[in-house]
């Protein structure tokens, strides 16, 4: 089942823990801490599961042919809101269905742009991309909203053996897989990716589909917004979820979804994803100097695409692989 | 030529703006008696920081009986720009401001120079060769406030002490220099090192990450310097994950002595915080009045800082402002 290109992210993957491993040999150690798991790979999961998370609805919408740049922003805001309505006195279960009522409402807004006024999705979610910082920080003056409530703190600290958030993206990224792959549903979010004009003709509901996937990509974010700021009881409306939209779209690429829409693998994202934490862990585990930091991040992922690419694979293959037009059957089986 | 007319016009408006405003009739120098008018630029709003800093010029002109016109620049150098050129037309009696970015100010701060208004550097410097341009720079001493921390750990280390250091944004002036005055203070000790040195972006999710993986590189860190508070309450959290007592298995240095820092001081959390002084409101209208006058001011001033322990921390929280 593992073929093609996973197998190089999965490869990369299992590098990167190997040289951790060669640096720090207790690694992959592991112990029971307070009642639940401790360990450098139980830190990975818990810190990877935000991005991982928004990578899910990334990936849904880079199917449908489009991007979603506002998911950072998104996540600020829902963190924002959270924080500032627990610090007013208000109580945790109100606060996270505020904060996600909000976040659905953007991704209608931003659905609405792409779906129904036809405009560039890069565009039109590059505006709540720049706007929704600004309405995180008018949210909490400017200032860094500190929480005090261990409750909050479960979403994105907690554990039950492993850490709540990284079940928390596990269940979604498994819904979202037998929602898509075990109804038409995938098929069809494919075809809108694939050709919108044509899968419209032949029936599909392609602005419904196009409008949901954004919805669904600012729910994600939403709750990555809670799961970042719960982490460190604060939202910091200026530097939550900052970038996280580029670790995003890089792990749903790197996972071998094509950004030209009309196919996903959610077990790449998910892979994508752990390849991505598991770098940064790496960088500060085996104490790469802060000025060559960035550089070695750069290395690894132009790597890891280079060896992705169908022609670099022949190269080193030797053999000749599906044409990147037509390799549809084989993702499905590696989704 | 529209556009000069259009400028001249602009200024107008803001001339009689102002002179409606202030109420003391012209509102420009001289004409209101001998109280001194001060143009402030601010850089923006863009953390609580610089909330702090914006509020103390504001409180501190206020009691100096100085006349204060301030503009916020939302972190663009072009609208700054505007603002001290609308402060040359007014004839304000001095100009302070923090630059945005460190270059592009030679052309509008000649202007200044020329219309005979004395400049003031805030917080930040300008790289310019004609320091005859501004008359001086209050801000804080980054290098001062690493020396610090490391001076209070070379006093306060009972056996060798492990150091993980967690910095700031990687190539910003505060993270240079705050690493740069630190290791001048511990060198030549050789119980005290530095084991592990990671980025941790100045922020709260940084300082937590970057902790969480020194904590199983190295076991044995036994001091965290991290060069602000965030940084330094995201290391306490993993410090606590790890099951150990931050504060006391590991002693925390920080800096800034911002409310949420200030509070974990009091709490035996950090121990000791070397503080980043954005109130310097009181500084800045000592020596306005100073260069309008014509007395000689030094080119750089220091802004009047100091450090806490705990004991210090939990006297002053309460009128901790920021």
């Amino acid at each position: 089942m593992i073929r093609g290109r996973l197998l190089w992210p999965l490869i990369a993957l299992a590098g990167l823990i190997l040289l951790n491993v060669v640096f720090t040999h207790s690694f992959l150690a592991l112990r029971i801490q307070d009642g639940h798991l401790y360990g450098s790979l139980v830190d990975i999961l818990r810190n990877g599961a935000p991005t991982m998370l928004i990578a899910v609805g990334m990936t849904l919408v880079i199917a449908t042919r489009g991007i979603d740049l506002s998911v950072g922003a998104v996540a600020a805001i829902a963190g924002a809101i959270g924080c500032t309505w627990i610090a007013d006195g208000g109580d945790v279960p109100t606060a996270v269905l505020l904060a996600l009522a909000v976040c659905v409402l953007l991704g209608l807004w931003n659905g609405f742009l792409v779906s129904v006024l036809g405009i560039q999705p890069i565009i039109a979610t590059l505006v709540l991309m720049t706007a929704g910082r600004g309405g995180a920080m008018l949210l909490t003056e400017g200032q860094i909203v500190t929480v005090d409530s261990s409750a909050y703190r479960q979403i994105g600290a907690g554990f039950l053996v492993l850490p709540i958030a990284i079940l928390i993206s596990l269940a979604v990224l498994g819904g979202v897989a037998l929602l898509t792959r075990r109804t038409a549903l995938g098929m069809l979010i494919e075809a809108v990716g694939a050709n919108p004009e044509a899968s419209k003709l032949a029936g599909v509901r392609s602005r419904t589909i196009t409008w949901t996937v954004y919805v669904f990509a600012a729910f994600c974010a939403g709750v990555a917004g809670l799961m970042i700021s719960s982490n460190v009881s604060a939202a910091d409306a200026n530097n939550a979820g900052l970038w996280i939209e580029m670790d995003a779209i890089l792990a749903v690429v790197i996972g071998g979804t094509s950004l030209a829409g009309g196919r996903y693998s959610l077990g790449g994202t998910l892979v994508g994803a752990l390849v991505i934490q598991t770098l940064t862990t790496t960088v500060y585990t085996i104490g790469v100097p802060t000025n060559v930091t960035l550089l070695f991040k750069a290395v690894v992922v132009i790597t890891v695409c280079l060896l992705q690419s169908p022609r670099t694979a022949r190269i080193i293959g030797g053999r000749r692989r599906t044409p990147a037009t037509a390799p549809r059957s084989q993702k499905v089986a590696a989704g | 030529m529209f556009k000069k007319i259009a400028m001249i016009g602009c200024a107008l408006a803001l001339a009689t703006l102002t002179a409606c405003g202030s109420g003391d009739g012209g509102g420009s120098k001289g004409s209101g008696g001998d109280k001194l008018v001060m143009g402030f630029a601010q850089v923006g709003a863009e953390s609580g920081w610089r909330t702090a800093n914006t509020k103390s010029v504001r409180e501190s002109a206020k009691s100096a009986g100085i006349e204060l016109k301030f503009s916020d620049a939302q972190q663009k150098q072009e609208n700054q720009i505007k603002a001290i050129r609308s402060y040359i037309q007014q004839k304000v009696d001095v100009i302070a401001f923090s630059p945005v970015v460190e270059t592009g100010w030679d052309a509008v701060l000649l202007e200044a120079k020329r219309a005979k208004i004395p400049v003031i550097l805030t917080d930040r410097a300008v790289d310019s060769s004609d320091t005859s341009l501004y008359k001086t720079f209050l801000g804080s001493d980054f290098v001062e406030e690493g020396r610090k921390a490391g001076k209070w750990l070379t006093e306060n280390t009972d056996g060798p002490a492990k150091v993980a250091e967690i910095q700031g944004t990687t190539g910003a002036a505060p993270a240079i220099d705050r690493q740069k005055g630190f290791k001048e203070a511990i060198a030549g000790k050789s119980d005290i090192r530095i084991v592990a040195s990671q980025s941790g972006d100045f922020t709260r999710a940084g300082g937590k990450q970057v902790m969480e993986a020194l904590l199983k590189s190295h076991p044995d860190i036994n001091v965290v310097y991290a060069h602000n508070d965030d940084m330094g309450l995201g290391a306490i959290e993993a410090i606590k994950a790890a099951g150990k007592k931050p504060g006391t298995d590991i002693k925390i240095i920080t800096v800034d002595a911002v409310k949420a820092g200030m509070q974990a001081l009091a709490d035996g959390e950090i121990n000791y915080i070397v503080e980043c002084n954005p109130l310097l409101g009181d500084q800045l209208m000592d020596l306005a009045k100073k260069v309008v006058k014509g007395e000689k001011v030094p080119e750089r001033v220091v802004t009047e800082e100091t450090a806490f322990t705990s004991e210090q921390a939990a006297k002053v929280l309460k009128d901790r402002k920021y």
